[in-house]
Order: C-alpha cells, then sequence, then structure tokens
C-alpha cells in the first residue's frame, strides 16, 4: 500500500513562495493503477518526484509500503563520460542487484549493441531515452512512476515501452501521467485530475476526463497560487 | 520489513553501504577517467601538487638554516596536512551541484555524496602522503618519523577537520550558492595561516595565540611534533582541537540534514 497523506509543496520562486500542491492525500493498493490528469504546470511531475522520494514535501508525508520506482525513464542522471554498461552498473549497486544477468535484456531492448560500452556523451537523444528506461525495467518494483512525457521516442519504442510496462508487468502498480486520453483510458482503472495545487478523485475515468476537459476550456492559464 | 514505510536500522545500514560503494566506484570514474593512469590519478594529483610545492619551499629556503628541521620533510607535512582539510571541502562544495541527478535515487542522500568525496580525499591525500615519504625517506632526503603514534594521531584530526568542515560547506551550498564561492577565497587565505608554511614557535607571542585559534594548526604541531620529535618546540591543544571539530561536525550533520529537505529538481 502507498499513502500520500496531506502533502503540500511549496516552492521557493523570486517572488515569493509558490505552492504547487495544496494538502493532497489518496492511496493506491498494490496491485492497482491510477492516472493523472491535469494541464501543463498543474504539478503532475513534481507529485511523480515527491512519490518517488527524490523530493521530500513541505508538510504531509508518503508512507511506502511497497517498492516505489524512480520517475521512469529519467536520463538525467547518465554522466557523459560513463558508458552504458557503468550507468547500468551503478544502478544495479544502489538497488543490491547483480547486473550482469541483466546485460542481455539491456543490450537487447536499447539495440544498442557495442555502443553499451562507449561513453554516454556519443549517445543521441533516443538512445539516451532507450538505456534509461531499459534501466527503469532492469530493477522490479512493485509500483512504477511514469510520466509518459519523458518516454519520447518513436512509435516502436513506445509498443516496446507498453509491452514491458503493461503485459510483462501488468500484476505491478503503477501512477501514470499523461496528456493522451486514450492512453489513461486504455491502461488504467481509474483517475484522478490536478488542478491548481488541488486532487480531484472521481467514480470512474470517464468523470474524470469530462471535469479535465472542463478545466481546459475555463480558460486563464494556472494563476500563481502564492501562499 | 517495509510494511508501512518504516524500515529497520540494519537495513537502512546495509542500504547505505550499497550506495556508498556505487558512489565511490561512479565517482572514481567521472572523476579521474579509464584513459592513461586513470583511477591513479586519485593519489597521483595530490603527490604533484606536494612535489611542486616541496621544490618551491626547498628553492626558497623557506626553512632556515639551525632550525634543525629538513626542508623537504617540513614541505611534505606541511602541504599533505593542507590537502587534508581543503581538498574534501572543496570537492563537497560542488557535490550536490555535481550529483545531483543521482539523488533522484531515493536511497541516495546527500550526506552519502559527502562521505563518497571526503573518503575519496582522504584516501588521496594519505596515500600520496605515505608514497613521497617513504621515497623520500629512501632517498635519505627525510628522516623517519620519531612517533609514528603522533603522527596518525595528528593526520586523523586533520582528516576530521577537514570532513566537518566538508560536510558544513558542502550543504550550506543547498541554502546559497555563495558558500561555494566564497569558499575559495576563504581556503586560498587560510593557506598562510593553517600552519603548513610556518612553526608556531616562529612567530611572535602575540601572532602565536591568533594563529592558535585555528583548530587545523593544532593538527599540523601535532603532526610535526610526531615526525621531528624534540627538535622543535611545538605548541598544540589536542582538546581545542577536538571540540571545534565536534561542534563542526553537529553543526554539519544539522546542516546536511536541512539541505536534503531542499533538494529540488
Amino acid at each position: 500500500m502507498l499513502s500520500v497523506e496531506h502533502i503540500s509543496k511549496v516552492y521557493e520562486t523570486r517572488r515569493g513562495p509558490y505552492k504547487v500542491l495544496d494538502d493532497i492525500s489518496f492511496s493506491l493498493a498494490r496491485g492497482r493503477n491510477i492516472g493523472i490528469l491535469g494541464r501543463n504546470g498543474a504539478g503532475k511531475s513534481t507529485m511523480i518526484r515527491l512519490i518517488s522520494g527524490a523530493e521530500s514535501p513541505t508538510t504531509g508525508r508518503i508512507r511506502r509500503g511497497m517498492r516505489v520506482s524512480w520517475p521512469l525513464a529519467f536520463a538525467g542522471a547518465f554522466a557523459g563520460n560513463l558508458t552504458g554498461l557503468d550507468n547500468l552498473k551503478f544502478v544495479c549497486r544502489v538497488y543490491g542487484v547483480p547486473y550482469k544477468p541483466l546485460v542481455p535484456f539491456i543490450a537487447e531492448f536499447t539495440e544498442l549493441g557495442s555502443f553499451l560500452r562507449e561513453p554516454v556523451q556519443h549517445y543521441s537523444h533516443g538512445m539516451m531515452t532507450r538505456l534509461a528506461f531499459a534501466l527503469s525495467m532492469a530493477i522490479e518494483f512493485d509500483c512504477f512512476l511514469i510520466d509518459e512525457a519523458m518516454i519520447v521516442g518513436d512509435a516502436r519504442f513506445h509498443e516496446r515501452c507498453h509491452y514491458e510496462l503493461f503485459q510483462k508487468r501488468k500484476d505491478r502498480s503503477f501512477i501514470l501521467v499523461s496528456h493522451d486520453p486514450n492512453t489513461i483510458r486504455q491502461y488504467c482503472e481509474n483517475a484522478v485530475v490536478l488542478s491548481e495545487g488541488r486532487l480531484f478523485t472521481f467514480p470512474s475515468v470517464d468523470a474524470a476526463y469530462a471535469f479535465y476537459t472542463e478545466t481546459l476550456e475555463r480558460g486563464p492559464p494556472i494563476r500563481a497560487k502564492e501562499v | 520489513m517495509i510494511a508501512n514505510g518504516e524500515i529497520s536500522f540494519f537495513r537502512s545500514l546495509a542500504i547505505q553501504g550499497r550506495v556508498l560503494h556505487a558512489l565511490l566506484l561512479r565517482e572514481l570514474i567521472t572523476r579521474f577517467g579509464r584513459d592513461n593512469l586513470g583511477v591513479l590519478w586519485l593519489v597521483g594529483e595530490p603527490m604533484l601538487f606536494t612535489l611542486g610545492v616541496t621544490t618551491l619551499w626547498s628553492a626558497a629556503g623557506l626553512v632556515h638554516g639551525g632550525t634543525g628541521i629538513p626542508i623537504v620533510a617540513f614541505a611534505v607535512t606541511g602541504y599533505s596536512s593542507i590537502l587534508m582539510w581543503r581538498n574534501a571541502t572543496t570537492q563537497c562544495g560542488a557535490g550536490i551541484e555535481q550529483n545531483k541527478p543521482l539523488l533522484f535515487h531515493r536511497s541516495v542522500l546527500v550526506i552519502d555524496v559527502f562521505f563518497t568525496r571526503i573518503a575519496l580525499e582522504v584516501i588521496g591525500a594519505t596515500s600520496s602522503f605515505i608514497t613521497l615519504s617513504l621515497f623520500f625517506i629512501f632517498l635519505g632526503w627525510m628522516p623517519v618519523p620519531e612517533n609514528l603514534l603522533m603522527v596518525v594521531g595528528g593526520w586523523f584530526m586533520l582528516a576530521w577537520f577537514g570532513a566537518s568542515l566538508a560536510l558544513l560547506v558542502g550543504a550550506g551550498t543547498a541554502f546559497s550558492p555563495l558558500v561555494h564561492r566564497l569558499w575559495h577565497p576563504i581556503a586560498y587565505l587560510l593557506f598562510p595561516m593553517s600552519g603548513a608554511a610556518f612553526m608556531v614557535e616562529w612567530l611572535p607571542k602575540r601572532l602565536q595565540n591568533l594563529v592558535l585559534l585555528l583548530p587545523m594548526v593544532h593538527g599540523v604541531e601535532l603532526l610535526r611534533h610526531g615526525y621531528f620529535g624534540n627538535v622543535v618546540r611545538t605548541h598544540y591543544d589536542i582538546g581545542y582541537m577536538a571540540e571545534c571539530c565536534l561542534f563542526l561536525t553537529l553543526c554539519g550533520m544539522f546542516v546536511v540534514r536541512e539541505a536534503s529537505r531542499r533538494i529540488e529538481f
């Protein structure tokens, strides 16, 4: 069980404190999943970072009763002069998993071949994304945090990602952030909407969509919520 | 074990061990690469610095005849102690900035980044000190230390001082980049006052008291007392230095905890 209890997140800006998330609570049972809808800047990615534990909430707490992944396909942790393999080794050491058995999967999924032993700074953007996604799949988690905007690639890559996540790991929990209505309809049991720092829950994905469309139409972009 | 999101102390310790191991190996490659000497630069770099300074100081005749102190040993002990308190702090000052993406992994903490960098600097400076000392002793340019235990004691105190300062400065950068910017001039100004290039005994009384306010001076004096024995009169109060280090460590720990809450991407 993952439970998010009354979390708020305030960022310091040049114009003073700015509240991105305001008293948000929800929980996710093992094996269940949820989609998060919200317009640009609604705080979806912030929420993913808080749940992953990369950042701490300003108030409130998050209990992780299962193994929660880092935000999927995060490529920022790659150091240019490390090879793809070095990056795999690093992640494996941090999570206490032997890396050798994973090399064939990584090589196959990323289609990098011998480039796996080249410094990451020589990789193309696509190669980097494939490696980042493959590393996220190398460690087994109970709950995956997926920000679809981070998984950019061609149709074939998307198909393969979806297969890895939603077919091979369909018994796992996940939290999916996406702008694409179809993705959330297709994979999520339920959806919530983030709007103006608040979280709105609904009985069904369709109801969430109806509300989300309404917030989109409501007009002016997100107001600054000064604290 | 993780039933309600809490994990036991020993499990946390095991995780931290894993993370430190991972960071240590990663840091070695990102810093020194695999080309030419590779990881050996960890020792090579401080050795080159110490050798250069030793040459300069010898040429300049920094130690006048009659003090009974061989210049090579004076320079090696002096510059090595600078490395001990300065480099770890400089490395930690850039630690959060350079390793921030790694903090995306929940189990990688700010303090792990600092521990890794401190450990690397201490290992590098210690190996450089030992290697150079053995080399010069073999050539007959440096005497054998009079009291090895005291040398080790002084070395340990300098490492502690360096580590506590590194935590404080490193974590301080999470509050303001000014901390890292100010550290460089401060380190530069502290160099001539740190006791590396003089013995406290050589200073006028009034200056002695001032200089002895700086904790690292006590460490260098202890180290040299151990190295040269009673050839020269040394001034140090290890109790005072330990108090300073303890105070700095506690402050450092506190600031590190606050810093980890401020990490933002």
